[in-house]
């Protein structure tokens, strides 16, 4: 299915539009085209594209309203379910908030690890620290609330929830979300020395698979 | 054979900056970078540098730096006194510092950031291209700290035309021209009125993520919470105190509180050398 994205632009200053979808499925078919576009050439000269829950900002660019313009003849494919590239990531689900994640799922925990392993997440957005990817696919009776009171310190390789999102914390910082479970290796997630930098950029899609199941770290 | 600095005294903060880390937003990288850009680039200029090669910036308190090896630097950005080895030197012009001797960047007298180019660039390992501390996520060379030792690269052996400097003052009233949106419309029309209308003051709380303001807070039309979305530099954005945040170099790239309006970019070099105090001011344009 193809049609005019529904959109709504709103100006960033002089030289950046900030493109808003009506849900995170529709900004991640417009996220895709845009990408699409840029590679074809077919896009005007933009230095950062960057996706947002509901939105797409483009920035760096030199005459938004005319891009603006030109959106609106835009034909946005529907994102297909096995579109972009795949990342499995192996999991220990041993996080401290697990039992309370099961008590509001209402499953044990045993259950809770293979509900999250049998759905294909996708990255949505990036932000918070650097490889730190928002992953959509939770279905919305899943979705769980952060914790009432953040910890300062969460472990890198905690593999958490909050709201419609899955995360996989690459280092170290303070964080508010449910810990259900640890990537035993999280060192691939951020490399800045490596070609690609993250391991989570934003359509990747991810699959998380139990420490049982495979022997290797990361595979993608 | 290239020199290296010996940092004799760090300062209240002082970091490696260039041009920054561009096109890496969307995996949560800040852009990074040195907060008063056109000194930056003066200061390379003096020195036959490319305009954007790495230079250090200091807060406030300036810093003291000894080479093995001579080397020609400049010293711009905030008014400060400069010695090497005690004897007063140029601000703003070249300055030869001989191998050994202490070249002192002084507390500054007006505005906030001096930087300290020298001939060859810092030449500080680049992360994503750019030798940029990024204070915000932990990227490129730490802040320097007593005793660090800064590699400097080979100067170009260009001879740079003199050039008259146009070094601007620090603001005595910052002065800041916005276009609103993206979020104007979460505001109720009177935060529009006293956006534009009012008198903020710099807060002291303000740093390379953002210039914080203190003033009357701008109320919000709509209490939800926004769903993250991509920020730009520039961006004021409006904490649940109601006081806008001006979004400098290491700012984050998304985030969940509205931004009511954006500053135009020429203007941040001002922001980055008002001192805490300073007046603010914001108009439409």
């Amino acid at each position: 299915m193809t049609g005019s994205p529904p959109l709504t632009t709103r100006a960033a200053g002089r030289h950046a539009l900030l493109v808003e979808l009506p849900d995170a499925e529709r900004t991640a078919a417009f996220h895709a085209e845009v990408l699409r576009r840029r590679a074809t050439g077919a896009l005007p000269p933009v230095e950062e594209i960057v996706p947002g829950a509901c939105t797409v900002l483009l920035d760096g660019v030199s005459d938004p309203q005319a891009l603006a313009r030109g959106l609106t003849d835009w034909d946005v494919p529907q994102r297909a379910d096995d579109d972009g590239d795949v990342v499995e990531i192996t999991v220990r689900y041993d996080g401290p908030d697990l039992a309370d994640v099961a008590g509001m799922w209402g499953v044990t925990p045993a259950e809770v690890a293979a509900l999250h392993t049998s759905l294909t997440h996708r990255v949505a957005f990036c932000g918070f620290a650097p490889g730190f990817g928002y992953l959509t696919g939770l279905p919305p009776e899943l979705h769980v609330p952060r914790r009432a009171t953040p910890r300062t310190r969460v472990p890198a390789g905690a593999v958490a929830l909050a709201g419609p999102y899955s995360a996989v914390y690459p280092r170290s910082t303070p964080g508010g979300w449910q810990l259900i479970g640890t990537m035993p290796d999280p060192g691939p997630l951020w490399d800045p020395a490596r070609e690609r930098a993250a391991l989570l950029t934003p359509g990747t899609r991810v699959r998380f698979v139990t420490a049982d199941d495979i022997s290797t770290g990361v595979t993608g | 054979m290239t020199a290296k600095l010996m940092t004799v005294r760090s300062g209240a903060l002082t970091t490696v900056q260039d041009a920054g880390r561009r096109g890496h937003a969307h995996l949560g990288v800040p852009r990074s970078g040195a907060l008063d850009a056109p000194a930056m680039r003066l200061a390379n200029r003096l020195l036959g540098n490319d305009p954007g090669a790495a230079v250090l910036e200091t807060t406030l308190t300036g810093c003291a730096l000894r080479p093995d090896r001579a080397v020609t630097a400049v010293v711009g950005g905030a008014h400060c006194p400069v010695t090497v080895d005690g004897r007063p030197a140029a601000w703003g012009a070249p300055v030869r510092v001989p191998a050994g001797a202490v070249l002192n960047v002084g507390t500054a007298t007006a505005g906030v950031r001096s930087y300290v180019a020298v001939a060859g660039g810092i030449a500080a390992e680049p992360v994503l291209g750019s030798r940029s501390t990024d204070l915000l996520s932990g990227l490129g060379p730490d802040p320097l700290r007593d005793g660090d030792v800064v590699p400097v690269g080979a100067p170009a052996g260009t001879v740079a035309l003199p050039v008259a400097a146009p070094w601007p003052g620090p603001p005595a009233e910052l002065v800041l021209p916005v276009r609103l949106g993206p979020r104007a419309d979460w505001f109720a029309p009177a935060a529009l009125r006293t956006l534009t209308s009012a008198t903020y003051r710099v807060s002291p709380h303000s740093n390379r993520v953002g210039l914080r303001t203190e003033g009357p807070p701008l109320e919000r039309a709509l209490t939800g919470e926004l769903p993250s979305e991509g920020i730009v530099l520039g961006a004021v954005q409006v904490p649940p105190d109601g006081r806008p945040v001006i979004f400098l170099h290491d700012h984050p790239t998304t985030g969940g509180y509205p931004v009511i309006a954006v500053v135009a970019e020429p203007a941040l070099a001002a922001a980055a050398q008002a001192a805490a105090g300073t007046p603010v001011r914001f108009t439409l344009g």
